[in-house]
Order: C-alpha cells, then structure tokens, then sequence
C-alpha cells in the first residue's frame, strides 16, 4: 500500500485518543474506571513487530470496535487482551494491559481464570462436535462451576438465552451442535463463552462468514450484551462497527491511529490517516 | 493502475446537479427583478414557466442523495457533502419560489402605472444574488472563509429591507390610493430579504462540510 499521509506519531496518537475517550457523549460510565487499560505495548512475532506503543482504555459494559486494513494489529491487539497469543510460539509482549487493574502479564497470573473472565469468540464457528448442550455445559463442567445437575441445566439455559438461540434449540438440546446453521453455531459459542460468566467478550469478526439475517442476530446480541458485558470487536465491516459499537478504535502498520466515539469518528474523525480509510481513499 | 472510487462518479454527478439548480435559481432571480424593473411581463412569465425544470432538478437531485447514502454509504466528509447537498437543494428551491412570487408581482405591478423609480430593490437583488453566487463558489470550493463572509455581508440586505419597508409604509400612509401596489412591492422586498437567509443557510452548510461545525443558531 502507497500513501503519502504521514502516520501521525503515537504521542498524537494518544492524545488524539484520550481526550476522545474523556469526550465520548455514550460513555455514561466516563467516571468509572476503565475496564481495561493498556499502556505503552508493544508485541512482537519473533523478531518481527506486531504492535507499536498502544495506549487505550476500554470502558466498562461498553462496545468497542477495532478497525483497519489486513496486517494492521487489530486481532493480534485483541488476543493480547486475554493472552490468546501465549498459544503462539516466540511471541512476546512488552509493556502493560490491566484488567479491573490487575496486570495479565504479571508472573504468576493464572491464565486459565483470565480466559474465564475474558471469553473470545472467534471468526468461525468452532462448535465441539458434541451436543448443543454439551458445547454449552464444556467450560462450566471443567471448571466445576456447577454445583448439581439441575444447576448445570440453568446455566446451560441461561447461557442459551443470553446469546439469542435458547427459544430455537429448546427442544432439541441432545443433538448434534453441528447440525445448527452457521450463524445459530455462532451463537452457541457466544453462548458457550458466556456460561462461565466472563466480564469481556472478545470477538474476532463474529459474524464475518454470516449472512445478513445471522448477522443482523449477532449485531442485536452485542447490543443486547454489553447491558452486562464488556465487549471488544475486530470487524472489517465498518458498517456493523458504526451499528454495534459505542468507541472504535482505528489501527493501521501496527499503531493505534485514534479512538474516537462512533457517531464522531464516521462523521468526523480526528486523523486524515482514520478519515481516508472510512472514506475509501486508500492506496 | 489509476483505480477510482465508485462513489467519487456519485458526488460529482450530484456535485454537478446542486450547482446546475444553483444557476437556475439565481437566474430565476434576475430574471424576475428584470421583469419588475424593465416592466417585462414576458420575461415574467418566463420565470414561472422555468420553475417545472427547477422542481424536476430538485427530486433528481433528492433521489441522486438517497441512492448515494443508501448504495454507498459515504462516510466522513463525503457523508456531510451528501448531507449538505440534500439540505441546500430544497433551500435553492424556495429561492426559487420567492423569485416566482417576484415575477407574479411584476406581472400585477406592470399592469399598472408605476409607483415610483426602482431604486433600492435592484441594488437589494442585486446583493441577494452576487450573495448566492458567491455562496455557490464558496459551496464548490468548500471555502469556509468565503462562506463566512457571504453571511457577513445579509446585514446589508436587512438595512436596505428596513429601509424599503419604511418608505413604502409611509407612501401608503400618505397617499392612501398607492396602498395595493405599495403592497405588492413591500411583499417583494421581503422575499428578497427572506432570499438573503436562505443564501446565509447555504454558508453555515458549507461550513458543516468542510469543518463539521454547526454554526447554525449559534448567536
């Protein structure tokens, strides 16, 4: 890609970004801490880096999108937010993302319970070829989350309900997850990620392989979601970012451009480098 | 290879299409003081037979905007330009309407002996469409300066207004028998002056295009 826009430098960068956070006309919730705060990471695939210096807030129970071109971090940033990038060999971190301010890289974190906490759901649908209440029932019956099995019944059916799909499966909870459509498998593993109770749901282009009924579902539910949750979403369709998201957060060669409220950044972004990517004028 | 944005061809068709309707407007307008002044009620009749065409050029340009927004969808700067496009078209069509209400009376008044020599409301439309003018210039260019100096320069108008007003007020005291066409005059006055707001409307849009700033009601 050729541009002759110069990247702005990250000090403008997060200042861009911070007096937008404390600017955000949505951000009911602009008092409260931020749910998670990331300062200064860089991350690096072996000797290559991935990220550049990102700074960046995430209010509490609300939605914020990551946009930007193939290659740009976004995912890669997003799976540092539960360390999903632990699972990938020579990679390294540098610098600090808090949760609820605690450290996740601090020595010592226990993975497993920020992973419980921070659910993802990923591009595709990756339902367990076990039964749609099964999929549901995996991640509470490994992490001994219920207590009985009538427990473990309302869980699995409050989960279910949470993502939209309780009224379509009721009645054929035993049968194969695999036999559901693609974006009712979708919303399984959204249900599957919130029956262990997380506080951030992660997800990578939800409903990027769906069609627009499936997608319209899922853009509902986030909605829907952030009531009790707070949500982070990579998509490249900036329309469902406009739609779904209360922040986005624009990131390009690895930098975090700026973040901006939605309404603000789709009418009038901070950054020419943000407003020719909405705007169609790259390369 | 030169690859182009689809909705690049949109805007300037639309871009296009608001300009054209400009001209039409501001001719409408001139060509109605003309038919005053020169008492030409030919030229008059002209004006109110344009207006179809300018109607017409209204719902183009009305339908070229919602098919832009909903085909697609602009964002930023090209959202507010659709945005502003649609606001202005309307407002260069009441233009419009106030230039037909103008040629209506100078058919009336040209039946008539005239009342006295125009002086003040050809200098008035005069002002009024160098104001559009410039306000189309400055519309195309997404100059804000020059926007903002056109809605400077509606204070002049309403001076003149003011004084048109007083004057016609005053012969139709004096002299009781000139009270319809005084009138008649008096409602040209204010469809210039009202003509003056318009164009400051089109000024605070382009303003909104260029620098997303609302300054509309902001006294």
């Amino acid at each position: 890609m050729s541009t002759s826009t110069p990247i702005p430098t990250v000090n403008q960068t997060t200042s861009h970004a911070r007096a937008s956070v404390a600017d955000a006309p949505r951000a009911s919730s602009e008092a409260m801490p931020p749910k998670i705060n990331v300062a200064n990471l860089d991350f690096f695939y072996g000797k290559t880096q991935a990220l550049y210096d990102i700074t960046l807030d995430v209010p509490p129970r609300q939605v914020m999108a990551f946009i930007g071109p193939s290659g740009c971090g976004k995912s890669t940033f997003l799976r540092t937010l539960n360390r999903m990038n632990d699972t990938i060999p020579g990679t390294r971190a540098v610098g600090r993302v808090m949760i609820d301010g605690q450290d996740i890289y601090a020595p010592g974190t226990d993975v497993v319970a920020l992973r419980r906490k921070v659910g993802m759901v990923f591009q595709k649908s990756n339902p367990f070829p076990k039964s749609i209440f099964d999929n549901v029932a995996y991640g509470l019956r490994i992490n001994g989350m219920s207590s009985s099995k009538n427990d473990l019944e309302a869980r699995v059916e409050k989960a279910l309900q949470n993502a939209a799909l309780w009224t379509e499966v009721k009645d054929r909870l035993k049968t194969s997850a695999l036999g559901l459509s693609g974006g009712q498998q979708q919303r399984l593993c959204i249900a599957r990620a919130l029956a262990v109770e997380p506080e951030v749901v992660l997800m990578d282009e939800p409903a990027s392989a769906l069609d627009p009924i499936a997608t319209q579902k899922i853009e509902e539910l986030i909605v829907e979601l952030k009531r009790q949750y707070t949500i982070v979403i990579v998509t490249h369709n900036m329309q469902q970012a406009a739609r779904v998201s209360d922040m986005t957060a624009f990131f390009w060669l690895g930098k975090l451009v700026e973040v901006t409220p939605t309404e603000k950044i789709f009418t009038n972004p901070n950054e020419k480098l943000t407003e020719d990517y909405i705007t169609g004028r790259f390369g | 290879m030169e690859t182009h944005r689809l909705l690049d061809r949109d805007l300037d068709i639309l871009r296009d299409r608001v300009l054209l309707l400009g001209g039409e407007t501001e001719t409408a307008l001139l060509r109605a003081m003309y038919a005053l002044v020169e008492r030409d009620s030919a030229a008059a009749r002209e004006v109110l037979a344009g207006d179809d065409e300018i109607d017409q050029l209204e719902l183009e340009i009305d339908r070229l905007c919602i098919d832009t927004i909903a085909l697609r969808q602009p964002a930023a700067r090209d959202l507010r330009f659709v945005i502003s496009a649609a606001k202005i078209t309307p407002i260069l069509e009441r233009i419009a309407d106030h230039a037909c209400n103008i040629a209506r009376a100078a058919i009336e008044l040209n039946d008539e002996p005239q009342l006295k020599p125009y002086l003040d409301l050809p200098r008035m439309a005069q002002h009024a469409s160098s104001m559009l003018h410039a306000a189309l210039d400055s519309f195309t260019s997404g100059d804000t300066a020059s926007a903002r100096a056109v809605i400077e320069r509606d204070d002049e108008i309403d001076e003149i207004y003011n004084r048109v007003f007083r004057d016609l007020i005053e012969m139709m005291v004096n002299e009781p028998h000139t009270t319809a066409r005084a009138a008649r005059l008096l409602f040209v006055a204010k469809h210039i002056e009202r003509i003056g707001d318009y164009v400051t409307d089109i000024c605070e849009l382009t303003v909104y295009m260029t620098e997303a700033e609302f300054i509309k009601h902001s006294n």
